[in-house]
């Protein structure tokens, strides 16, 4: 994730994808990535309909290849070592290009590079089709406890702005010299991180107290609401509904 | 430690699933006395701060580095319930929006990384508490044993759940002994990140740390006392202590996995069956099990730590930044 600026997370754009209130398109990644999680590894056939949906669900929302494909790299540490499975894992063996590897841990690499790959796919449509405030209050449409949404969102509005602190205290301490190599040098970022915590407490109270002036009585009002007319959900579930048919199928052969 | 999806079997993420869902609610009933609305912003932006401390790299070793994971920090900072729902929103935000982290393993990722590290990490705190100082450094101190504990607490949960969920023909053994010897190494960073971190927080507003509310104020003035190196080695040490004594429970011969597949009817062949120097985690030629056990973890230690200086001590020259 590293210094990655989150607004970096959603392309710009007036797809069809991006227009779907973002309530709909939450249930519809959830159905998706729900279809996925059920349908039995061995059925390749049902998780190459997958990929050429999410594929189209990618098309469709005229995401760039190259924003998909950098936004699936954090995925890609979970699937080195799937590879290793057929190597260390035991039982019978398949003969893989003069290497006996094990044909229950080529399965299992299998089924979790696929269910991996097209989990992460999904959740770069949404993210990527989908402003993070429309996101929090699709949450709150769908009755999350309040109390969580408004966690969230004040999570997602302060994020940026704490972890610049974050950074620019790190960013002062190279400038005078300090560039810790080993953990008890660790000192001096832990205490700008302490003092961090403090001022982004600090911070929290005068935001409560701009609220209240404001006339904040414990629910934030919804500045952009998103009513789901029927022709919404049958686009948002048109796609997920297909891949729960498929896996429908799948798990009945 | 974010599973993606498809990691776990389908029961054991439902499961999880539910297991979460119960915890999360509670919190929610529990929290909401403390959480008037005075503190929802307060809480937000201290969720904030818990995600931004994840980005935020620390140096290990020779210039590698490592990140916070955070639970048991929002615990000993915010209360275990507030601390477990905050890790908690942070999780699910990782999922949903970061892409970090599956949706279906939402179940397993909040019970670990969340439920596991608030509530365990503030048990060993509250336990470590008993026979350590009642000042500034006794709570910095208990503080950076509990986070490192909780890291290690979170990789024992994930290869127990994997005892249920395996998806993969590798056993329980081999899971447990690679996913709490590569965690006892974090649990190090993280205690000590933590525990300097909260000794900084209680010298500037000892008032902010939950963990030390029941203390006298006066006992909290003054700047507590850490040699950060000896918190190091300290550290260390213990890592090789637990290490070896945590590894005890990990090979009895037929173990769980095993004894389920024999149940299913598979041969044991299928369900795993090691040949290496280690094989089913035991030296080759000594007749107590215990003590080779015990070998072998420490062995595992040293091994991954002798590899990881070897590793940075070819990049010695300081990263540009």
């Amino acid at each position: 994730m590293g210094a990655e600026h989150s607004h970096a997370l959603f392309h710009h754009g007036h797809s069809p994808v991006h227009h779907l209130p973002a309530h709909t398109k939450l249930v519809g990644t959830l159905v998706f990535v729900a279809a996925v999680a059920v349908t039995p590894r061995q059925e390749l056939w049902a998780f190459a309909v997958y990929a050429a949906v999410a594929v189209f669900a990618m098309a469709v929302a005229r995401l760039p290849v190259r924003f998909v494909a950098r936004r699936a790299l954090l995925v890609l540490p979970f699937l080195g070592v799937a590879a290793l499975v057929p190597f260390i894992g035991g039982g019978e063996t398949t003969d893989v290009m003069g290497l006996a590897l094990s044909t229950e841990g080529l399965w299992a690499a299998s089924g979790i590079v696929c269910k991996a790959l097209l989990g992460t796919a999904a959740s770069i449509v949404l993210a990527g089709t989908t402003e993070q405030a429309d996101l929090v209050r699709g949450l709150a449409r769908l009755r999350v406890p309040p109390l969580l949404v408004m966690i969230t969102a004040t999570m997602l509005r302060y994020l940026e702005t704490v972890a610049g602190e974050l950074r620019r205290a790190r960013t002062a301490m190279q400038s005078r010299g300090h560039n810790p190599r080993w953990l008890w040098q660790a000192t001096p970022l832990a205490n700008s991180a302490g003092a961090t915590f403090v001022r982004s407490y600090e911070r929290g109270e005068r935001v409560h107290h701009a609220m209240a002036a404001r006339g904040f009585t414990g629910t934030p009002p919804d500045l952009n609401p998103q009513p789901a007319a029927g022709r919404h959900w049958i686009r948002a579930i048109a796609l997920p509904g297909i891949t729960v048919a498929v896996a429908i199928a799948a798990l009945a052969s | 430690m974010h599973a993606p999806d498809g990691f776990l079997g389908l029961g054991t993420a439902v499961a999880t699933g539910a297991i979460s869902f119960g915890v999360v609610g509670a919190s929610l009933r529990m929290a909401r006395t403390r959480l008037a609305d005075r503190q929802i912003p307060l809480t937000g932006v201290s969720a904030a701060f818990i995600f931004a401390a994840q980005l935020v790299n620390f140096p290990v070793a020779a210039g590698t580095t490592g990140h916070l994971l955070g639970g048991a920090l929002a615990a000993i900072l915010l209360g275990p319930t507030v601390g477990a729902l905050v890790v908690t929103v942070v999780v699910v935000v990782q999922a949903l929006v970061f892409a970090d982290g599956g949706l279906s393993a939402l179940g397993y990722n909040t019970l670990n990384m969340a439920i596991v590290t608030s509530f365990g990490g503030y048990a060993a705190f509250v336990a470590v508490r008993k026979i350590l100082p009642r000042n500034a450094s006794g709570v910095a101190t208990a503080a950076g044993l509990a986070a490192g504990i909780s890291v290690v607490l979170a990789s024992m949960a994930l290869s127990i759940e994997w005892l249920f969920g395996a998806t993969a023909p590798v056993s329980f053994d081999t899971v447990f002994a690679a996913m709490v010897g590569v965690h006892l190494l974090i649990g190090v960073g993280e205690g000590v990140i933590t525990g300097l971190l909260v000794a900084s927080v209680l010298a500037a507003r000892p008032d902010l740390v939950y963990g030390a509310r029941h203390l006298d104020p006066a006992a909290l003035r003054g700047r507590a006392s850490l040699s950060t190196r000896g918190l190091v080695i300290a550290a260390l040490a213990v890592t090789l202590v637990v290490g070896t004594i945590v590894s005890q429970f990990a090979g009895s011969d037929p173990d769980g996995l095993e004894r389920v597949a024999e149940d299913l009817e598979l041969t044991a062949d299928q369900a795993g069956d090691a040949r290496g120097p280690f094989a089913d985690y035991a030296v080759d030629g000594l007749d107590n099990e215990q003590l080779s056990l015990a070998i072998a973890a420490g062995a595992g230690i040293v091994i991954v730590g002798a590899i990881g200086y070897g590793l940075v001590a070819t990049r010695r020259e300081p990263s540009a930044v």
